[in-house]
């Protein structure tokens, strides 16, 4: 149910889509897309970025709330942790537990390490419960590797690392089947064939679907075989810092009980990094699609053990998040609801941009619909949006088309009175993906010996924008291949005596720098949603967190 | 603005806010209990009801809307009972499904899983799929699961639909699905090299030829 005068433009959506079932917009150029992009893309906003002052990429800008923990101060006193006294000791630590983090720990275990699975939150909840549409794979006879990897490289202008995507397109097809074996459903014709769509930029159809709870059944399944498979986990307990060896070859993490505070050190011969994402940074205040742990965690204890980033002045917005109702403000619309055939149109009830472009330049198109142009639909809260137009997929591919391929959709909407099938769906972009990380080779080694990284927080293989399903396929490619090397890794290293120094530095660096007493501590861990109570304590006070000792925001 | 009790204690919360954030307006920080926000992870199950209605609810914490005089709160554990196996060795039968989850025959068909499924599965029909060995009928009717487990929190005979209803759709995809050929296809003409060549041009290629090949790369209709 919309308000009446959202009503009323749902009238003229209706009014010309006859018109334009049969009206196809062209898709804009290398040349066309530039413009575009500098003028609208929230990436190229001047005064949203920062330089970093310190750290292995001082120089380069991220946004100015990435920047923000990337300089943070440690959650702990290196004086004050007993590394003699060691909690856990395997081959094999990962850090993260969702696609990437259990697919590592799944091919580590199987390469005969020892493992142990950190995790923030439960096991399984990540980014990956979120994925909607599919992961792409390129195993239809009109496809090959070599079209996903010109899609690839194209979608991410050309930065991507040639040899990361070459290993993401080859594996992929391999990828698809190893998850069917592993008991995934995936959307099948009759004939054991793939029921397979397409997906902004790519050139064919080649995205696989589990109707669109695609990332739901793929963490479902690996949930159950890390649980199968005997794997340690241990929930609810965030790395704060990653402890290094003499040499500063990784050997290991201290973890802290999100709930009692405990700290626990794990010494490990190799550390996996599959922390996922940043979207609640909520960068530029945008809304976000990502789970509640999506702090950017990794990313900060591996920079300041060392670690190069790469492409992180450039975010993920995707185009179409959820604007009304209100309640699920900033939520996923699966790009699928496009790729079915669905498109953008502005109050009026007019195209302004082929809706499968690449995320980023859609996202770009809507925020001109909507800032530049004054054709966006207001909702009585205030936000802004362009319309979805999704009763156009049962009149393209016939009665029970929306039902049967986006039910998630249809509940989610449906939960607050509005029949997708029957009306559109108000949309804007929203926080969505990082696009660089952890600077990866093919094998996920990161220029720390020993620290291997996988998935969102890994960096390189999408360049500055990823294409829809290159996200859950990343995470098995490289989760698989970091499981896999990290355990090899393992074999040989033989750490030294754990330690802290690196941290030791890090804060002598920010206080030379003179950031030690103007910025947070990180980690981040949870973002800070509690509404403020009346505090006794000066606002000064309050911002002087104790950098002593853990102290959970 | 609604009233609304948490664990008992009331508060005023402005309209429109979900559960899970009427919870953070009161001041609460969620630890357990929240995970995606938006209806898919299964962290945030959650039991209401109304200060003059004791019937039990049942919901995700992120998806519903509080209304007035709801008592509230939140599951943030469940101890539910899961098998462990190696999907290799299974067959994908009900003999499988009953050596594994022996307590399924236990079910006595009292309803309440499904009316306690925020998804609004047929939790009990395909609980009876799984008695009778219909392995694709539970990997069907069970497939939009987010496994928050309400249904196990709230069956008097402590079955674990969720559990029972992921072990049948990982025998569907590992046993029943049918073959897909042009995959298999695929993965031997990689492992072949068949590509190999091409790709090491492509890899080479400098950044104005590839982005020509890009612009001119033939689109297949959607």
């Amino acid at each position: 149910m919309y308000p009446a005068h959202m009503e009323e433009s749902i009238r003229k959506v209706e009014a010309t889509r006859g018109r334009r079932l049969q009206e196809t917009l062209r898709r804009l150029s290398s040349d066309e897309k530039e413009p575009l992009l500098r003028e609208h893309h929230p990436d190229f906003i001047a005064g949203k970025m920062r330089q970093l002052a310190v750290g292995p990429n001082k120089g380069e800008y991220t946004p100015s709330e990435l920047a923000d923990l990337l300089e943070g101060n440690s959650r702990i006193d290196p004086d004050k942790i007993d590394l003699g006294r060691v909690d856990h000791d395997l081959d094999v630590l990962v850090i993260g537990g969702g696609g990437a983090g259990a697919t590592a720990a799944v091919l580590a275990k199987q390469s005969g390490a020892t493992v142990l699975l950190a995790t923030k939150l439960r096991l399984g909840d990540a980014n990956t419960v979120g994925a909607q549409a599919g992961t792409q794979a390129a195993d239809r006879p009109n496809d090959s590797p070599l079209m996903h990897y010109l899609d690839t490289m194209g979608g991410g202008h050309f930065d991507n690392i040639p040899e990361l995507v070459e290993a993401l397109v080859k594996d992929a097809p391999e990828v698809i089947r190893w998850l069917e074996t592993l008991g995934v459903n995936w959307d099948k014709n009759p004939d054991g064939s793939m029921h397979e769509l397409s997906g902004g930029g790519a050139s064919r159809l080649r995205l696989h679907s589990a109707r669109d709870y695609t990332g739901l059944e793929e963490m479902r399944v690996l949930r159950d075989e890390v649980r199968n498979q005997g794997i340690r986990h241990l929930e609810f307990s965030p790395a704060v810092e990653l402890l290094l060896d003499g040499r500063g070859h990784a050997a290991g993490a201290v973890l802290v009980n999100l709930e009692t505070n405990e700290l626990t050190v794990v010494r490990a011969k190799a550390v996996v990094m599959a922390t996922g994402g940043a979207g609640r940074l909520h960068i530029q205040g945008f809304p976000t699609t990502n789970h509640y742990g999506a702090t950017a965690d990794g990313l900060v204890l591996a920079y300041r053990a060392g670690a190069q980033i790469i492409f992180l002045d450039t975010m993920q917005y995707h185009p179409t998040g959820a604007v009304y109702p209100m309640q699920i403000l900033g939520q996923l619309v699966t790009e699928k609801v496009r790729t079915l055939g669905a498109q953008l149109v502005n109050a009026e009830g007019g195209q302004f941009i082929m809706s499968l472009e690449p995320r980023d330049v859609v996202a770009a198109a809507i925020i001109r619909e909507c800032q530049g142009r004054g054709k966006g639909i207001a909702t009585p809260a205030g936000q802004v949006g362009v319309w979805l137009d999704s009763p156009m997929i049962d009149m393209i591919r016939g009665e029970g088309s929306i039902a049967r391929e986006l039910p998630a959709m249809v509940r989610q909407f449906g939960r607050f009175g509005i029949d997708i099938v029957k009306e559109p769906m108000l949309v804007y972009p929203t926080l969505h993906y990082q696009n660089g990380g952890i600077r990866i080779s093919a094998d996920g080694s990161t220029s720390v010996a020993g620290l291997y990284a996988a998935g969102e927080c890994g960096g390189g293989v999408h360049g500055r924008n990823r294409l829809i399903g290159n996200s859950t396929l990343d995470i098995f490619v490289f989760g698989r291949r970091a499981g896999k090397a990290a355990a090899e890794w393992s074999r040989k290293a033989a750490p030294g005596a754990l330690s802290l120094d690196h941290v030791r530095r890090w804060q002598k660096g920010l206080e030379q720098a003179g950031l030690a007493g103007s910025r947070p501590v990180s980690p981040l861990l949870l973002p800070d949603y509690a509404r403020p109570m009346a505090d006794f304590l000066p606002d000064s006070a309050r911002r002087s967190l104790p950098v002593q000792r853990v102290k959970l925001t | 603005m609604v009233d609304v009790y948490v664990m008992g204690r009331h508060y005023r919360v402005p309209q429109g806010l979900t559960i899970l954030t009427a919870l953070e307006y009161c001041g609460y920080r969620v630890v357990r209990g929240c995970g995606c926000r938006a209806g898919f992870c299964g962290a945030c199950a959650t039991v209401y009801n109304f200060r003059n209605d004791a019937q039990l609810r049942y919901d995700l914490a992120c998806q519903k809307t509080v209304e007035q005089d709801m008592y509230l709160v939140q599951i943030p554990f469940f101890p539910a009972l899961k098998a462990i196996y190696d999907v290799d060795r299974l067959e994908p039968s009900g003999e499988q499904v009953l050596a594994l989850y022996p307590d399924i025959v236990k079910c006595y068909g009292c309803n309440t899983c499904t009316k306690s499924c925020p998804q609004e599965l047929e939790t009990m029909w395909f609980m009876s799929d799984a008695l009778r060995g219909d392995i694709r009928q539970v990997a069907v009717k069970s497939f939009d699961c987010v496994m928050c487990g309400l249904c196990a929190a709230r069956c008097p005979q402590g079955l674990v639909p969720y559990n029972v209803a992921l072990l049948c759709r990982r025998l569907y995809g590992h046993y029943l699905a049918p073959v897909s050929q042009h995959l298999e296809d695929r993965i031997a003409e990689i492992r072949a090299g068949k590509f190999d060549a091409e790709m090491d041009k492509l890899k080479k290629m400098g950044r104005g030829d590839l982005r020509r090949l890009y612009d001119q790369r033939e689109i297949e209709p959607a």
